[in-house]
């Protein structure tokens, strides 16, 4: 069945959600579901998918047939879905520790596999769920419950790591780009194999207020304020420049047509 | 037409899945489970909407199992210890979303790497209560390679019927042996029960299994491991809908276990009972042949434990329990009973022996049921 207006997507009766004020899940969200009514898709063909986190609370609130996994395992239950049935559409929201921490490994097999399904990661670098505990993308000195000293680790680009694993896909952009990750979450769909969208978004609770950034909206400008485009970083980069820290590069990756598993016939 | 092979217990297990209508297996190569693999590898893209898929570990093989069974195909996966271990977190959520899929663990010595190319029954215990929670599954155990065919196409069946995962467990002796085995024309297959797309997801009748409908029906289901509601919606702070969710779910299996019993008994006014399952059950047999003041129970069906049936011997004065384990089973029968159990555990391969059992036998036929 096809939706007659965008709220068709939600599951009405799931409402309210269980994100804290401020937090940036909800307009990631609201970006998918715009990517999806404008692209028509039915949505009893449609099945969205997530492992354990609050990120991954996202399929609960959406209409069509969804999956919620075992925490960092949603990829490989995908992978079962999408092969099952080609002709579905597949997407997957996930966090930054579900995706990188836990489930590194069937992110990096799914990019190598290319089975055609988009991949939206929703990246607050850190450990929203479990209240705050430091992740794979949590930046080199930041706050968290589990580094009260500062990270001490070098984090994933998560991009790089997609582009370098083999999807056909990849883009970054952040909570306060809607526009540009709607249309990246469109191409996404439209392009066969694994496409992986990264969004940093703001997670006021554990990282914007412990990193003395603030609430929800400072957070949001905080991303915007440090985002730099990819073409912009690239120049810089060959011009020798420094990048400066806490900067977030955003726009695509890759587009590209590696072999495909799983695509529609 | 019918057909006779000549052919390994794992082989006749690819052949049992292939036969109940099988169309998806994701694993991961592990001894002595592999050639599972390597024949639904070769025998499912052959088949029309048939799928193989090798993935990167034990946790992916499982869960994109369990996806597939959610697109309404019969799927499995097949495992030896480490993988067996490795799958136990989604084989709970297999259980918690009512997910029909099969595993097959070809049982090898562990803990650990242990010993990958010997056989063992050591996860006996792990099958019943590997993940976490209160949960009951259902467990067959082949003694012959024929059984191995059969029991596999049954533990599809039951799987559906019971909207829970399903264990065929085998082990390396087995998996390995090649028996002569005959292949039926076709076999008897149970799909679940269907749902209409306005019943509650997870609402049931008295039956307490729910009708299934996959994804891409209408129903639009939401399907999620943690505690849940009839529709599916997560609801995980009320203490009551925990406990009606998960009583419900052990109750649909144990309160069907005599219905679900698989078992075989000879000789059963004996006063020396043997009670096996598996590979040791041919030594029994064996045994029985020659010694008439024996009897035995041999189980195809472990889990649920069907402990009914221990009432059945009237004269028994012991149980003797032969397993390759340390006394796994012996324990769950000794919780059942009043006449003694006396677990004969071996391990690091090696079968009993007939002569072995029979001095145990005979140690118990003077002593009159002592411990
Ligand atoms: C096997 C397992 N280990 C740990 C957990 C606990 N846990 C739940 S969510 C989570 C991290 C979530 O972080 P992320 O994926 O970044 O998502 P967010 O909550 O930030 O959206 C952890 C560690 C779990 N549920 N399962």
């Amino acid at each position: 069945m096809k939706a007659q207006v965008k709220e068709d997507w939600f599951r009405k009766d799931r409402l309210p959600h269980i994100f804290c004020v401020g937090c940036g899940n909800g307009t990631i969200i609201n970006c998918v579901v715009d990517a999806v009514f404008h692209l028509d898709l039915d949505i009893d063909k449609t099945v969205f998918l997530s492992g354990i986190g609050c990120s991954s609370r996202a399929p609960g609130y959406m209409a069509s047939d969804s999956l919620h996994t075992t925490h960092g395992r949603a990829l490989a239950f995908a992978t079962g879905v999408k092969l099952g049935r080609p002709e579905f559409d597949v997407i997957v929201y996930t966090g930054d520790g579900d995706l990188a921490a836990i489930g590194g490994n069937h992110f990096i097999h799914a990019c190598r596999r290319n089975i055609d399904m988009t991949v939206v990661c929703m990246n607050n670098q850190i450990y929203g769920m479990t209240g705050g505990q430091g992740s794979p993308c949590t930046p080199i000195g930041k706050l968290s419950t589990t580094t009260p000293y500062g990270a001490q680790e070098t984090p994933f680009d998560l991009c790089e790591l997609a582009v370098g694993a083999g999807a056909n896909y990849v883009a970054r952009w952040t909570s306060y780009h809607v526009k540009e990750l709607r249309n990246a979450v469109i191409t996404g769909i439209e392009t066969p194999g694994l496409s992986f969208i990264e969004v940093l978004c703001q997670c006021p609770t554990s990282f914007g207020n412990k990193n003395k950034i603030g609430e929800g909206v400072e957070h949001a400008s905080y991303l915007r304020k440090n985002a730099m485009l990819l073409q912009k970083a690239r120049r810089m980069e060959e011009e020798g420049k420094k990048i400066p820290p806490e900067t977030f590069i955003v726009g695509e990756y890759v587009k590209r047509s590696r072999p495909v598993m799983g695509g529609k016939t | 037409m019918s057909q006779l092979e000549f052919v390994q217990g794992n082989i006749a297990c690819g052949k049992g899945a292939i036969a109940a209508g099988c169309t998806f297996f994701g694993g991961y190569p592990i001894t002595p489970s592999t050639e599972v693999a390597e024949y639904m590898a070769a025998a499912l893209p052959k088949i029309e909407g048939g799928c193989f898929i090798q993935m990167e570990d034990e946790i992916a093989g499982i869960a994109c199992a369990i996806g597939a069974a959610w697109t309404g195909a019969r799927s499995m996966t097949a495992t030896s210890g480490p993988g067996f271990s490795l799958m136990m977190e989604n084989i709970g959520y297999a259980f918690m979303t009512e997910t029909p899929c099969v595993i097959v663990n070809v049982q090898r010595g562990g803990p650990s790497t242990g010993q990958p190319t010997m056989a063992a029954q050591g996860d006996m215990m792990q099958a019943r209560y590997g993940s976490h929670g209160d949960y009951s599954i259902i467990a067959l155990c082949p003694a012959t390679v024929q059984e191995c065919f059969e029991l596999t196409v049954k533990a599809f069946n039951l799987s559906d019927q019971f909207r829970c995962p399903v264990f065929v467990m085998t082990d390396e002796i087995i998996g390995h042996m090649r028996e002569r085995i005959l292949i039926p024309d076709s076999v008897e297959i149970i799909r679940p029960k269907p749902a209409k797309p306005t019943d509650l997801p997870f609402g049931t009748d008295e039956s307490d299994i729910p009708g299934f409908l996959p994804f891409g029906s209408g129903q639009r289901i939401h399907v999620t491991g943690l505690t849940h509601d009839e529709r599916g919606y997560p609801d995980s702070s009320s203490y009551q809908r925990h406990e009606m969710l998960i009583k419900r779910l052990v109750h649909k299996i144990e309160s069907r276990r005599h219905e679900i019993a698989d078992y075989e008994i000879v000789n059963p006014d004996a006063k020396i009972i043997f009670i096996c399952y598996g590979v040791p059950a041919r030594t029994v047999q064996q045994l029985a042949a020659q010694d008439k003041a024996i009897g035995y129970l041999r189980l195809r069906i472990v889990w649920p434990f069907p402990e009914e049936v221990l009432k059945q011997f009237k004269n028994v004065t012991t149980f003797i329990v032969p397993e390759m384990n340390l006394g796994m089973i012996s324990r769950e029968i000794e919780r059942h009973t009043a006449i003694p159990v006396v677990s004969v555990g071996k391990i690091g391969g090696d079968l009993h022996t007939a002569q072995e059992l029979q001095e145990v036998a005979n140690a118990y036929k003077t002593a009159g049921g002592q411990r």
